[in-house]
């Protein structure tokens, strides 16, 4: 009968004992809405549900299997013929379905103590992990994924789990316990209970009275103090959120696509924000405070210098030329060291011999200040790279995006009515078209197709290349007649950047039309293409804008004129930057405000125009090269960015709310933030840094102003300054070792590129290796699934069987009853 | 206001940051908002239910298409009838928050979009789920093709062990799969 396959007892037994810690009533619950609905008597279907008495079990089952057959046809009529789903066959008996309803892939989606009997085990896995055991503790059988971590205690009843739990979390340290209760997923009741628990056990233990000292009770009161004050503090600084509201509104109307464009533009402030910190205490404040010897001129402030940089800015502490090339002296008698330090005292203490000098070294400062500004935000942008890139990377790669698209794309912060009524369209349109491209791949194109389909990106790639040529040489050309030193006309330096600027925002459109007809695989594809063609263009100008700068004027600044070719092209790319806003400005105001008054009134279009995210990051990251190409010449270029950012933020959020929609397209936000960080990160932050090491290690700094006037090039005075500190404390003679072997020698460089290409292949091997085990494991996990599957439909067999023999001795014995009547 | 933050004490609204991803700040303004949709009298009582009507009103759950699986999951309610205390409303926040785990949203995701309540996905989730996305009027619904064809596709990338059902698990590999997940299930007051 039962015990023919194997299973160790009788059914009755072997179901009592699959009682696992599930809440009934939840199952009966679940399950009676469907069974209700299938069937059109619902009190029997009640009395059919309930199986406390597996007396009962019979007609349980008989009505169970009535209306189970009703919703198969049901479900039979919704889904089609194809049933690709075995284990949802409802053709199950009642005891069949409890069984498939407690097994614990699916009570862990659904009952409290299924997650706490889960977050049991993870308690132990982790207090195993802190405590350590050593392999021998282990029999030599348990297979060595069980050995470390996977030994799992299966607990009898659910009281006994919750009070191990319990005892596990007393085990743990203070901040372990608490985050392992916040990840819990279970509600608030619960979560404090055990907290309570977990915590009154150390209010258990006795206070030794005598035991502390006072002095140790002042050091834990000045310690817990300072915890409650740092907490306070971190709290204050995230209320401190800039533009939180702001953020919200636009999430909450545009989605996370258009969101990204914002929270990029903060990480861009608060880069400019740590360059100014930088270069204003460092550089800007003392120089201020000790002002050189005035020039010759005195010349007055006239508006136009806001436009041009030049004129009254010439001789501030604005550009390179004002910092002097000596050390700011502070002397100071030795009694009153302490007072002296650090306040500016030039008419007082001038001593004689004992006196200590305190010097500050502008031009070493400018030199170390600039070079560590870099460095660190060269590690900040890596590092975020890095993390957003490792965010965004799987192992496996999915064949569509089906799935991730039905389940995860819905944005949760969308909460404007209109806005989700066009979020729900969008995806309707999206899953449509996803769902014809599956079904259309097999199509292939034929010969005549591909070759014209490689013809047509062809010609448009020569377009498009053509175009970017001939607007680097238009600049070269311009900038050969482009005499700088019009004493006179002081407008007419503006011409330059307004060129420029024009190129780099009509040039866009050009591109957009030759895109209009190629056509493309997917539209991801048809945005990488547009951003690469707009990055080579701004990529070209400003190589050719950086050939002239620093190839030429650096190299015949006395021939062209010059005093100080450092503080003019500090002022070019001040004009630059201005000019790019002035530009911002306009494109917004023509491009979207108006184009939207054209396209509703004269075109009678519904849509309003839609919010381009890729361009207007592009146009971030070419202000920000910008900037960092001139923070060297003007060590206030990252203020003037500042500012900058801080305007075009609440200028580019109104005109969204005015004028735009968000982008029928969706935006895979972490894919393109990786993107735009990467940006950053390559030909922004790379090309500026190629560019001021160059000329910090090659170029001539200009004779009569400036930190570096009369060194052969900036790197000099680093040097000088070191053998200076070596000559006055020989003990640091080590730092002068480090700075010529490390600084100067190129070997160190390859040295560490070295490194990190073997680090790379390590890496690279791992992942391939993954790869592997995740095929193997996803073997595995199928056979599993049809181990269960076998073992199912035995048990419906076994319980048919059952049900086969039962049933004739029933109706036996209620002949016999009617026979007795 | 001061006298509606005074209310909630010193060491519940501590206990309630060690219990949850919320900061003080986000706890306090969660009691102003909650303590709104009481009527003035009822507002002393701490474990008070809000009816899961009265929760709707609120702008943030206002036109979401999942409103109502959000109250009845997070409900603690003998009546299931999706009504919430403030703890439960604490949970909710805390479970859609900024600095919420990868595991919390990807639990309470699967527990919402499980229609059913039966611990999987099976095909009638799905397709709940699909109509619920794509909006509640006519002509933005899948026709019944191409929901089978969709659903067949899901089952085939996500059902590892191919029993026609989405279990937790295999939902939670999916989502290590789409690493916005993460930034587009969040409610923030």
């Amino acid at each position: 009968m039962a015990s023919n396959f194997g299973f160790s007892q009788d059914p009755h037994h072997m179901e009592a004992g699959l009682e696992s810690p599930v809440d009934e009533r939840v199952v009966l619950h679940s399950f009676s809405p469907l069974i209700k609905e299938a069937s059109p008597s619902s009190e029997e279907r009640r009395e059919a549900v309930e199986m406390q008495d597996l007396a009962e079990e019979q007609d349980g089952d008989d009505q169970a299997f009535l209306s189970s057959s009703a919703l198969v046809g049901r479900g039979r009529g919704r889904l089609g013929a194809k049933q690709v789903n075995p284990l949802v066959r409802a053709r199950w008996s009642a005891a069949t379905q409890r069984v498939l309803c407690s097994m614990p892939s699916r009570t862990i989606g659904r009952s409290q103590n299924a997650v706490i009997s889960q977050c049991y085990n993870r308690s132990v896995r982790r207090l195993r992990r802190q405590s350590q055991p050593s392999i021998r503790d282990f029999s030599l059988s348990a297979r060595p994924s069980i050995r470390g971590y996977r030994m799992e205690v299966t607990s009898e009843d659910e009281e006994n789990t919750r009070e191990q739990l319990v005892k596990n979390l007393q085990a743990l340290s203070a901040g372990d316990r608490i985050r392992m209760l916040r990840a819990m997923p279970i509600n608030m009741t619960e979560k404090s209970e055990l907290r309570k628990l977990a915590c009154s056990f150390k209010e258990k233990r006795p206070r030794s009275s005598t035991g502390i000292s006072f002095f140790s009770r002042v050091k834990y009161y000045v310690i817990i103090t300072l915890q409650h004050g740092w907490c306070s503090w971190l709290s204050f600084l995230q209320s401190l959120q800039l533009w939180q509201v702001a953020v919200k509104t636009i999430g909450g109307r545009f989605g996370t696509g258009v969101l990204s464009y914002f929270l990029f533009l903060k990480t861009l402030l608060l880069f400019n924000v740590f360059h100014f910190f930088v270069n204003g205490l460092f550089l800007v404040i003392p120089q201020a405070v000790n002002p050189p010897r005035p020039g010759a001129a005195e010349i007055s402030f006239t508006g136009l210098e806001l436009l041009t940089g030049g004129g009254y800015f010439t001789d501030t502490v604005m550009f390179y030329g004002y910092y002097t090339n000596s050390s700011l002296n502070e002397t100071c008698q030795p009694s009153l060291k302490l007072t002296c330090a650090g306040a500016p005292d030039p008419a007082g203490c001038r001593g004689g011999d004992g006196a200590t000098q305190m010097s500050y070294n502008i031009p070493a400062a400018y030199f170390f200040t600039t070079g560590a500004a870099f460095f660190v935000t060269c590690i900040i942008l890596v590092y975020s790279m890095s993390k957003s890139f490792g965010q965004s990377f799987h192992i496996k790669k999915s064949r569509s995006n089906l799935t991730t698209k039905v389940f995860f794309s819905w944005d949760f912060k969308v909460i404007k009515k209109s806005s989700v009524k066009l979020q729900a369209e969008n995806l309707c349109t999206q899953l449509k078209e996803l769902l014809s491209e599956v079904n259309c791949r097999q199509v292939e194109k034929s010969q005549v197709q591909r070759l014209s389909w490689l013809a047509v990106h062809a010609l448009a790639w020569t377009m498009c290349l053509a175009s970017t040529l001939a607007c680097a040489c238009l600049v070269f050309f311009f900038l050969d007649e482009h005499h700088p030193l019009s004493p006179n006309d002081e407008a007419s330096l503006l011409a330059l950047p307004a060129l420029v600027s024009s190129i780099n925002l009509l040039q866009p459109g050009f591109f957009n039309a030759v895109a209009w007809m190629e056509e493309y695989d997917s539209p991801s594809v048809r945005a990488y293409v547009a951003i690469f063609r707009n990055l080579l263009l701004k990529v070209s100008v400003l190589g050719v804008l950086c050939y002239h700068w620093l190839g030429k004027i650096a190299a015949n600044s006395k021939s062209l004129g010059l005093t100080c070719w450092e503080s003019y092209v500090g002022q070019e790319l001040y004009r630059f930057l201005l000019m790019d806003f002035i530009f911002t400005i306009l494109d917004t105001l023509f491009g979207e405000f108006l184009w939207k008054l054209f396209s509703q009134r004269v075109l009678r279009r519904q849509r309003k125009p839609v919010f381009d995210i890729a361009r207007n990051v592009l146009e971030l990251v070419y202000g920000q090269t910008l900037a960092w190409l001139g923070v060297l010449f003007s060590p206030l270029l990252p203020a003037v960015q500042i500012i900058k950012l801080l305007l075009l933020f609440y200028m580019k959020k109104t005109s969204l709310m005015m004028n735009c929609q968000a982008p029928r397209r969706p935006w895979r936000a972490s894919q393109m933030t990786t993107f735009f960080i990467s940006l950053l990160c390559f030909p922004s932050f790379l090309g500026a840094a190629v560019c001021v090491t160059y000329t910090i290690w090659m170029l001539e700094p200009s004779a009569e102003c400036g930190p570096f006037r009369k060194l052969s090039t900036m790197a000099m005075s680093g040097k000088s300054w070191v053998a200076e500190l070596v000559n006055a404390h020989p003990k640091l003679a080590w730092l002068c070792w480090v700075h010529s072997h490390l600084v100067e020698n190129p070997i160190f460089l390859f040295v560490v590129a070295g490194i990190f290409l073997i680090v790379t292949y390590f890496h690279t091997q791992v992942v391939d290796g993954q790869r592997k085990i995740i095929v193997l494991l996803q073997e595995q996990i199928e056979n599993e699934g049809q181990d269960k599957k076998f073992l199912i439909s035995k048990l419906q067999m076994a319980h048919e069987e059952k049900r086969s023999t039962s049933s004739p001795r029933q109706e036996l014995r209620s002949r016999e009853d009617s026979c007795m009547d | 206001m001061g006298t509606t933050a005074s209310q909630l004490q010193k060491d519940l609204l501590s206990e309630y940051q060690e219990l949850t991803f919320l900061t003080k700040q986000e706890i306090l303004l969660a009691h102003k908002r909650f303590s709104e949709l009481m009527a003035k009298e009822e507002r002393s009582s701490p474990s008070l239910r809000v009816p899961m009507e009265k929760i709707l009103t609120m702008p943030e759950l206002k036109s979401n298409p999942f409103r109502e699986r959000i109250c009845h999951v997070f409900s603690t309610s003998d009546m299931k009838d999706g009504s919430l205390t403030f703890e439960d409303f604490l949970d909710l926040l805390s479970a859609f928050s900024d600095s919420a785990t990868l595991e919390i949203k990807s639990h309470y995701a699967f527990r919402i979009f499980d229609f059913d309540d039966d611990g999987t996905l099976d095909c009638g989730d799905l397709e709940k789920l699909v109509n619920c996305l794509t909006g509640e009027t006519e002509d933005t619904r899948l026709n019944p093709e191409e929901m089978r064809q969709l659903i067949t596709n899901i089952l085939e990338e996500s059902d590892i062990d191919k029993d026609g059902t989405v279990n937790l698990s295999e939902f939670q590999h999916v989502i290590s799969r789409s690493p916005d997940f993460v930034s587009s299930f969040k409610i923030v007051l």
